[in-house]
């Protein structure tokens, strides 16, 4: 909010209108005030603003109440992160208001429930512009009755409509959509305390704000979460069957399949365990259309012997991985890269399988439908790396044309004269599986197994023929590392530092890469996405720099080097390759990444 | 992003997979012969009764004319599990006590498939012991035929979850000390709607028993006692007349929708009863599943797939 282009101070004394081109407002209570509807509202606002959109929230692992956050930047340019530092802060008690002041730039609003937060502290009063609003009273006026204040979250979002000058007809219509079909009073309650929220007159506010239009998109935007950005993408993936079992944040997902899976003829099962969830995907795989499973933590780990299974059989599978903190059931609600290991090289044996990491929410849909082409190619499970960040937060992207991106993968029946399923003469080197169901005139029928095996799947003890399959196995990655999209350089294509970032770090890591150039240091990024196999070239992009510094979100580990520069290290075997790591369970912010990568810049 | 970068490929067919052949019409289909069921010669030793289940699964796919490509041999681990490189028929050979939610995933998504699981002691009941339950509950539709030998054999003689107290093994020289499962009573409990006991040494009866299981509609449930000659030889001779025991059928008058009376008659299971226990009528999964998925097509009006996630995409604008 710190480009104020232009204000005018209209008739009558009320505030001035200040026109800006992005805001960061961070909404501080418990979880179950409902914090994550108002900003929820305002994402879907902006996306149908055309305005950019990125949130953060933060939810306690309790069962029930706790401290919880939400933070939404929005703005009329390129919002890359869900930035460091907010320009409101709206908190609900006096805790929130403690705990959250600090993540408030000098200036910044304090827009306080005055009926809980009783205490301005003085030292404060003088840093941050501090406004109170009995929101919980004034919520209890408007709708009256047993309803105590719930619904103070929708009367603060019309408190934060007026300040914002935002679309009051297009909330409107956001909430009666969202409210509707359920009791007709819940959606007049809702929109008696919005109405409540946005006529309240704010005493004591300076200025109230205009966002600058917005570029024109060419297509509409569509306003989700990660999670269910995976989720749609499996559906137009062609995905028809799936199994989990139930864990934090991966649950979204299996509940938006199992919800949606039956209007398309599919089916999603809530197994027993994580292990009969990966079992009966990897049976529906066989039975002729990639299936999906998916988990977090503890349930990848639980996942390794049947995808060692898969990677022997050579059996096209998704699994979701939803990272959070480890080991063990560390973080269930905070964020880690740290599974990169388990997915690069988790399992007994040499079992190379293939892993893919969407940077952002609009990634999230497309590598879903990419995991699955993969998956049916290569004959091979593919692991999607997502993380809990990226899961929960919402963004505003171009919306897919589904017409063209639905895809079927109905299974082929059609009889063959014979087949062998790990044909080693094939000239591609990738196994092909005819469907059960499918006649083989020859009357011999193929086996799919995890012993070593010859070409029709039958065991064998033969020296050379677990050396011609581990080689088939492992070649036609390669196969694949060679189709696979060298990933772009963010900045210029030579200078001191390239920052390699993988997963939802790729916002901060752009934005400090974009600071950092505009205070003249040479600094770029890439973001890999195709993380195992890696695509071919990255050294030439490599050559171009003095320092190649991963920057990720594990332990810096026993020698110094995280997961992912540990990986780089090994393939290019090139000491420039360092790691900037850290495992607090938060994101990163970019100021945290520039005071990080400035040990690698020359000192002026 | 916006589009994958791995676009949407199907390999073409290689070999003689590439060649297009017609799929012969039941007509011209004769009944399958034993020679051709049968694939691999079975790995077990010499006298195993394993073989005699095998050989009475092919005459099962001979006399009830099945098709090769429609039936489905599944197995976890374990001499009992090598079932599918034996049976000219498509085949998974899965990990250690999964076969059964393996399995659940083919039936569950191919209806027009017999899908036959095999499995024995320690693959089904104990390390497998979580998927036996849950399959039996859910009744996932397939047949489930349980070699029973009393003992760990692929891994030479260690006790296994259905040894009887006092079996001398490698992991209790001393006799085994802990309280062997009652597989029949387990499957009872569990749901399971079709429950039956038979014996390697009595061919007609297991073949009887294995008709019955894949006619039922639901999760059929076999113990099959089958001898391990190498680690515990004679374990079921009081079962076998021909070795002075009594083959004692399940009695005529039995009410196998009663669940007491089943659970009661599978008390005493050495040598136990042999037969049908439990049989009763109750939705599968894969019935109920196909429900949901009928009641929520009837409401998307004949849309398109990619136009029924249209409307998904368009609450989210």
């Amino acid at each position: 909010m710190s480009d104020a282009i232009s204000t005018a101070q209209p008739a009558g004394g009320s505030p001035k209108i200040a026109s800006i081109s992005e805001a960061v407002i961070r909404i501080a209570g418990n979880s179950q005030d409902g914090i994550q509807a108002i900003g929820g509202f305002l994402a879907r606002l902006a996306g149908r603003s055309e305005q950019e959109v990125m949130t953060f929230m933060t939810i306690p692992a309790t069962i029930s109440g706790g401290p919880s956050i939400f933070q939404v930047r929005i703005g009329s340019g390129e919002v890359l992160s869900s930035g460091d530092e907010a320009d409101v802060l709206l908190c609900f008690y006096q805790h929130s208001y403690e705990e959250h002041v600090g993540s408030l730039k000098k200036g910044g609003i304090v827009l306080y429930d005055s009926d809980h937060v009783t205490e301005i502290k003085p030292e404060w009063a003088d840093k941050y512009h501090h406004v109170g609003v009995p929101i919980s009273s004034r919520t209890v006026e408007a709708i009256g009755g047993t309803g105590k204040d719930k619904g103070k979250n929708i009367f603060s979002l019309g408190l934060i409509a007026r300040m914002f000058d935002l679309n009051q007809p297009k909330l409107e219509k956001l909430i009666t959509e969202r409210f509707g079909g359920k009791d007709e009073s819940i959606v007049k309650n809702a929109l008696t305390c919005f109405h409540a929220g946005y006529s309240n007159q704010i005493q004591g506010l300076l200025e109230t704000y205009r966002f600058a239009d917005a570029q024109k998109k060419d297509r509409h935007q569509i306003v989700m979460n990660g999670n269910e950005a995976l989720g749609y993408g499996l559906l137009a993936a062609g995905v028809r069957f799936g199994a989990g079992y139930p864990i934090t944040p991966w649950s979204d997902i299996m509940e938006l399949l199992r919800r949606e899976l039956p209007k398309y003829g599919g089916t999603f099962v809530q197994t027993e365990d994580e292990i009969a969830a990966i079992s009966m995907a990897l049976g529906a795989s066989w039975a002729g259309r990639v299936a999906v499973t998916g988990s977090s933590g503890p349930g990848i780990s639980l996942k390794t012997e049947a995808l060692g299974w898969a990677v022997m059989a050579e059996m096209p599978l998704v699994v979701v991985d939803v990272q959070r903190g480890g080991p063990s059931t560390g973080m269930p609600t905070n964020i880690e890269q740290s599974d990169l290991n388990i997915a690069c090289f988790g399992g007994h044996g040499d079992s190379p399988r293939v892993v893919i990491a969407p940077a952002n929410v609009e990634d999230c849909f497309y590598m879903a439908i990419e995991a699955v082409n993969i998956a049916r190619k290569y004959s091979v499970p593919v692991i999607i790396l997502s993380d809990q960040g990226i899961a929960t937060r919402i963004e505003a992207f171009d919306e897919p044309n589904l017409e063209k991106v639905c895809q079927d993968i109905s299974p082929d029946l059609t009889p063959v004269a014979d087949h062998k399923p790990y044909d080693l003469t094939v000239p591609d080197g990738i196994t092909r599986h005819v469907t059960p169901g499918t006649f083989v005139a020859s009357g011999k029928y193929p086996v799919v197994t995890g012993l070593e095996h010859d070409e029709l799947g039958h065991p064998t003890g033969s020296p050379k023929l677990h050396l011609a399959m581990n080689a088939k196995r492992r070649n036609k990655l390669r196969r694949l590392a060679a189709e696979l999209p060298v990933p772009a350089v963010y900045g210029a294509k030579e200078g001191t530092v390239l920052m390699v970032g993988w997963g939802s770090t790729q916002g901060p890591i752009q934005e400090a890469v974009a600071k950092a150039r505009e205070a003249g240091h040479a600094v770029s990024s890439i973001h890999l996405k195709h993380v195992n196999p890696l695509p071919n070239g990255l050294e030439n992009i490599f050559a171009g720099f003095n320092h190649v510094i991963v920057v990720e979100m594990t332990d810096e580990g026993l020698y110094g080097h995280g997961q992912l520069a540990s990986l780089l290290r090994g393939r290019y075997a090139d000491p420039k390759i360092k790691a900037v790591t850290k495992a607090d369970g938060l994101t990163w912010k970019v100021k945290d990444i520039l005071d990080r990568v400035q040990a690698f810049l020359p000192t002026r | 992003m916006s589009s994958p970068a791995i676009p949407f490929e199907v390999l073409a067919r290689t070999g003689k997979a590439n060649a297009t052949v017609a799929l012969p019409t039941d007509a011209e289909r004769k009944g399958l012969t034993k020679k051709e069921i049968a694939a691999d010669h079975p790995t077990w030793c010499p006298g195993c009764g394993d073989f005699s289940v095998l050989a009475l699964y092919y005459k099962l796919i001979e006399k009830r004319k099945m098709h090769h490509e429609k039936v489905t041999t599944v197995a976890g681990i374990g001499c009992s599990s090598r079932f599918p490189y034996f049976v000219q028929a498509h085949g998974a050979h899965f990990i250690h006590g999964r076969a059964l939610a393996f399995a659940s995933g083919v039936s569950l998504s191919r209806p027009d498939l017999h899908v036959f699981t095999f499995s024995g002691d320690g693959d089904a009941f104990s390390i497998g012991g979580n998927h036996f339950n849950h399959t039996a509950r859910k009744n996932v539709k397939m047949t489930f035929i349980v070699m029973d030998n009393m003992v760990y054999g692929l891994t030479k003689k260690q006790t296994s979850p259905t040894s009887p107290i006092g079996f001398k093994s490698k992991t209790d020289t001393w006799g085994a000390v802990d309280r062997p499962i009652n597989p029949i009573k387990q499957a009872i409990a569990a749901g399971a709607t079709f429950v039956a006991r038979t014996t390697h040494t009595n061919p007609n009866h297991l073949l009887q028993m294995m008709e019955a299981a894949m006619d039922h509609d639901g999760f059929s449930f076999i113990q099959c006692l089958s001898e391990c000659v190498e680690f515990y030889a004679g374990a079921f001779d009081n079962s076998n007349p021909r070795k002075g025991g009594a083959f004692d059928l399940v009695p005529a008058d039995h009410d196998v929708t009663d669940e007491y009376a089943a659970y009661r008659l599978a008390d005493n299971i050495h040598p136990g009863k042999f037969g049908i226990f439990y049989k009763a009528p109750r939705p599968t999964k894969n019935a109920l599943e196909a429900k949901i998925n009928a009641d929520a097509r009837s409401k998307t009006g004949g849309l398109k797939d990619w136009q029924l996630l249209q409307k998904s995409f368009d609450r989210l604008k």
